[in-house]
This record gives C-alpha cells, structure tokens and sequence, in this order.
C-alpha cells in the first residue's frame, strides 16, 4: 500500500526558536490525489509546504516526496515538483511566452518540447493573440492561471499550490479548478491550501491544521459525518475555534 | 550549461526592456564625465577680496592692481573701514580681507619695512587656504620687484640667486582633468557593479521569484552566475563608452595599453559584484540595499583618492584605503592612463583586487542561502 504513496510525513516538525511552526504532522498523499491541505492563518501550513519542496529543513521527523527524502534529497524533490506560491511569481516584465520558455528552460525541457507544448497551451489558455504581451498587463486570474499552467508545464509528479485562487473571482476560480482537475487526470498530485471551504469540498481528501498539528484528515463526506457538521464551512469553523494560536 | 543559457537570456531581456537602467548605463557616464571635471576641480579662482586702503599710495595702488591682475581674485569692495570690510565677510559676499595701513607707502619708503593685514573667511577651508596663500605669495612677488628698484647695485645681486624650477611628469599642464577623468571612470564602474547586482536581486527577493526559482533545480551557483555575468558585462561596457568619452572631450588616451585597463577593470568588477551579492544577502527590499550601498559608496569613493590624495590622509584612514578596492582602482587608472604603466608594474594591484574577488564572492556564496 505505501507505494501509492507520493508524499509520506511522519512526526514532522518545524521550530523556530521555542516556537513550533509545525508539531508532529503525520500524513501521506496518494498519486494522482487532489489532497487540500486548510487551516487557519498562522497554523502553519506553509511552514509544511516550504519543508515538503525542499524550501526548508525539518527540525525533527521524516518526509518523502516522491520517494525522496526532505533532508538529503531536496534536489531530486525540485526536479520532481512544481510549485505556485501565495505571491505571483511570473516575472511581469517579460512575456507570456518568454515566461514559460524560461521556466520550461530551467527544468531541462528540450526546445522541442517547449515549442510544441507552448503552443498547446496557449491554445488552450486562449492567450495566442496575447502571447507577446507582457504578464504585467494581464488581469490577476489569467495570470493565476498562466502561473498554475507554468508550474506544471514541465509534467511533474506533484504540484504544490499554496492558496492559489486567492483574490481571484468566483467564475475564474471555478475555470481554475478544472484546469486542477485536468491536471489531477492526467496523473499529477495535486497538493492544495486554501481557504475557500467550498473548494475543500472539491478535494479527494483534506486535511486541518490547527496550530500546527493535523486536527482532522479524511475525505470532506468523512469529516463531515464524524464532526456531525452539515458542511466543511461547519467542520472546519468547530476545528479552528480550539485554536489558541492568534493569526497573523 | 543550459540552465545557465536561460537563466542570462532571462537577465538581458529584463535589463533592456528596463528603461530606468538603460539610463543609467548610458546617461550617467556621459553626464558625470561632462560635468564633473569641470566642477571638481581644486584650483581656487574667484576668490573674492575685500581690500581697505587706509593708505590710498602710490604703492598701494600698484599692489591692488597686482592682486587683481593674477586672475585668483576678485575686487570685491574696496573700502576704507575695516567694519565695512567684515561686514562683507559676515555677508559671505567676501573670503578674503587684506588691510593695507596708513603709513604703508612712508614706512616703506623710509624704513624699508612695512606691514600689511590679511583676514580670510575660513568657512570654506580649501579657498581659505590657497587663497590666502596665494595672496602672499603675491605680495612677496611685489615685494621683491620693490627691492629691486631701490637696491643700488651691490656686489651681489639682491634678487634670489636660487630659482626653482620644476617640470611636471605624466601631466606636463597639470591639466586636473586628467587627474578627474580616470578617477570617475572607476566610480562609474562600481557603481554599476555594486549598487545594480544588489538592487537587481533584492527585487526578486521582493516580488517572490526567487522563492519560484529556489523550488526549482536551478543550481545555487547557476544563479549566482546568471546574475553576475550580465553585470560584468554591462560594468565592462560602461568603462568603454567612458573611456571614449574620455577621449571625445578631453582627449585623454591612456600612454599604457587598454589591455592593462580592461584586464584590471574585469578582475575588479568581479570584486565589486560579489560586493553587491553580499549587500543583496544581507538586505531584503530595496530600499534597504540601496541606503546599504549608498553607504558604503560614500565611504569608498571619499576614502578612495578620488578627490582627495591619500597619502595626506591620518594613518588610520590609510590603513582604511587599503581594504578599499575603490582606492587601487583608481590608483591603476591613473598609473596607466597618465603614466603608462603595464600588467607587470600593477601586478600588486591585481593580487589585491584578486583577493577582494574571492573573499568578496566567497562570503556572498556562504551567506546566500538557497533555503531558509
């Protein structure tokens, strides 16, 4: 059964100082799952991510990612994994085009491949005629979905996704999770935060952090019959509200 | 390799299209050598004089006329008070006071001796100085031509029998530009070298791409090099459009070979981005690299010899010059640009900068952490 696991934690832990960012998390993401990983600011769910990408080294515990492990092999995890952080992270003055060549470039995709696939994409973006603009002068949920097209465009196992959709409009973050779906078809991990309870109910499985443990982990059905909650609004708001940890 | 390749064709495309630094590579050195030279430029003229003649002689007409013929000076008033005189001065409207008395002429005439009053505004100390020597050195000027009309022909002549005379090597005029010229030409290129590398990776830290680039297996020192490359290439080109300009205007051609200059000038450049890498680890926006490096500019360029001569600095500033990699630059500039010298008369030089180069590089490569 373990390998179909892509992402493994076991007692994984974070500290800075006295404080624990993260406290003993254990959990493991299958392939080719939508995994939603939520919580409440401050309860320490980048601190994971960063440590599952290989942004940072665990104090205490083990982790694989993709079968490798976050303390020796974060170079094999980078090579493995894509990534769309809370900021956007395009460069605004360079193009749409200049941007994936870059960024497909840097992961050691052939220029074949970029030039067949950036075609592809663009199509399917219905940014052709855009192709030559500059990422600066998008609007926010294009540019959200060419930095999610542009994290997973060099066909990674995983693709890590820290609240992605926020700021962006009801109709782009549902056209945002069909495009996650689409990837999640064609086998890629999807490893999800978010704060929008109604996206969680998209996810395979969820699990909620609350400082800096796992408080709940299971499919959103589950966790809502075992919190006796009629919604994951519902589970998740029963959760945070034992935290004690103020947000930041 | 080709990690590498991206990485520079990212670098290029974001620097042209960046109007603001394109102006700074080319407009910057073409305005600071056009002006500067002129500007910063110790021979003090316009020194404004204030003279009070209580006398109102002969003599001491001639030695007004004297004064104001040197070309150092200008007449501002002429008075017959002493009050009225420094009230020029409190009105910074005069720098210098030369009091002339009564019996100028008399005393003169009959006992062959006079005294003369100088008071000099000494706000600004460089004028102050060389202005007031200046004027003494007219003064004994005249006073010698005075001897010499009254002395009957002794046995000896009365006129100094020693003269001195010198001739001045590397910049026969004492041309000042020649001495300003390779010394901007060196704040040019660190400035490029240290302040753009800084605030160019200080914005990746600020807009988040270089947490995008961290998740990546871009190597550490792939982009370390994607950032420096295009630098020392921009640092190299903003030596050559200086250098010509040099040329254009003031028709400076260095007497050593460029060779020598740019061989130096690469070796330096390196030194000075790894100074800007190291800026850009220790600071977080750019704002604060920019007041980070404007600092250590400040520092570098005053305690380089640009403008002032180090060996008549206190030997502790001294000792400062020599962990200043501004101050051999300049020193190379000049060697080479006025003296002609070669790789093997700088060769120390080079050891040196060779040194800031890996230490400077060295620290930055430590203390920039691909993982927090």
């Amino acid at each position: 059964m373990s390998s179909d696991y892509i992402i493994t934690a076991e007692h994984l832990t974070k500290k800075f100082g006295d404080f624990k960012a993260v406290d003993d998390i254990t959990f493991n993401v299958h392939k080719g799952e939508i995994f939603g990983f939520l919580g409440a600011n401050g309860a320490g769910k980048t601190t994971a991510m960063r440590m599952l990408c290989g942004l940072s080294i665990p104090t205490e515990g083990k982790a694989t990612v993709a079968g490798f492990d976050v303390y020796r092999q974060t170079e094999d995890i980078k090579k493995n994994i894509g990534y769309m952080s809370q900021k956007f992270s395009l460069y605004e003055d360079l193009t749409i085009r200049e941007n994936i060549r870059f960024y497909a470039g840097i992961y050691g995709k052939s220029n074949a491949f970029i030039k067949e696939k950036t075609a592809r994409l663009l199509k399917q973006l219905h940014l052709e005629q855009e192709a030559n603009k500059l990422v600066g002068s998008l609007p926010l949920g294009w540019k959200q979905k060419l930095a999610f097209s542009v994290a997973i465009f060099h066909e990674p196992q995983i693709v890590f996704l820290d609240e992605p959709t926020g700021g962006v409009d009801p109709v782009t973050r549902r056209e945002f999770w069909n495009m996650i779906y689409e990837a999640a078809e064609v086998g890629i991990t999807v490893f999800v935060t978010t704060h929008y309870m109604d996206e969680a109910e998209y996810c395979d499985r969820i699990s909620i952090m609350v400082d800096g443990r796992v408080e709940a982990l299971g499919s959103p059905g589950e966790l809502k019959r075992s919190m006796n909650a009629a919604s994951m609004d519902e589970v998740f708001l029963k959760l945070a509200r034992k935290a004690t940890r103020s947000a930041d | 390799m080709r990690t590498l390749k991206f990485l520079l064709q990212k670098e290029f495309r974001q620097i042209f299209r960046d109007p603001a630094i394109l102006r700074i590579i080319f407009l910057v050195p073409v305005i600071q050598l056009l002006v500067l030279p002129w500007a910063a430029d110790y021979e003090v003229k316009n020194i404004r004089l204030s003279v009070v003649d209580h006398d109102h002689s002969k003599y001491s007409r001639q030695l007004r006329e004297k004064i104001t013929a040197s070309g150092y000076f200008q007449l501002n008033d002429y008075s017959s008070s002493y009050n009225s005189a420094l009230h020029e001065v409190e009105k910074d409207r005069s720098d210098l006071i030369l009091e002339i008395p009564a019996s100028f002429e008399k005393e003169l005439v009959k006992e062959d001796q006079s005294t003369l009053f100088m008071a000099v505004n000494a706000i600004n100390g460089t004028k102050a100085n060389l202005g007031a020597a200046y004027l003494r050195s007219i003064i004994q000027d005249y006073n010698r031509e005075v001897r010499l009309k009254w002395v009957q022909f002794p046995r000896f002549s009365a006129e100094q029998n020693i003269e001195i005379t010198s001739s001045n090597w590397f910049n026969p005029l004492l041309n000042y530009k020649y001495f300003m010229v390779p010394g901007i030409l060196v704040s040019l290129v660190t400035m490029v070298g240290a302040f753009l590398t800084s605030l160019n990776i200080v914005k990746e830290k600020e807009i988040g791409t270089i947490e995008q680039i961290n998740v990546t297996p871009v190597r550490k020192v792939h982009f370390i090099l994607g950032k420096l490359i295009p630098f020392w290439i921009l640092g190299l080109a903003m030596l050559t459009i200086g250098l010509t300009l040099a040329r254009v205007i003031y028709g400076i051609t260095p007497v050593g070979s460029f060779l020598t200059i740019y061989c130096f000038a690469a070796l330096y450049l390196l030194a000075v981005l790894g100074l800007g890498l190291l800026v850009s680890t220790y600071t977080g926006s750019q704002q604060q690299a920019m007041l980070l490096s404007f600092f250590i500019m400040m520092v570098f360029i005053l305690l380089g010899g640009l403008f002032t001569s180090i060996d008549s600095m206190p030997a502790w500033a001294q000792a400062i010059t020599k962990i200043n990699p501004v101050s051999y630059f300049i020193e190379v500039m000049r060697m080479v640009i006025l003296k002609g010298s070669s790789l093997f008369d700088i060769r120390y030089h080079l050891l040196t900068i060779l040194g800031f180069a890996v230490v400077l590089n060295g620290s930055a490569v430590i203390n920039y952490r691909k993982r927090a």
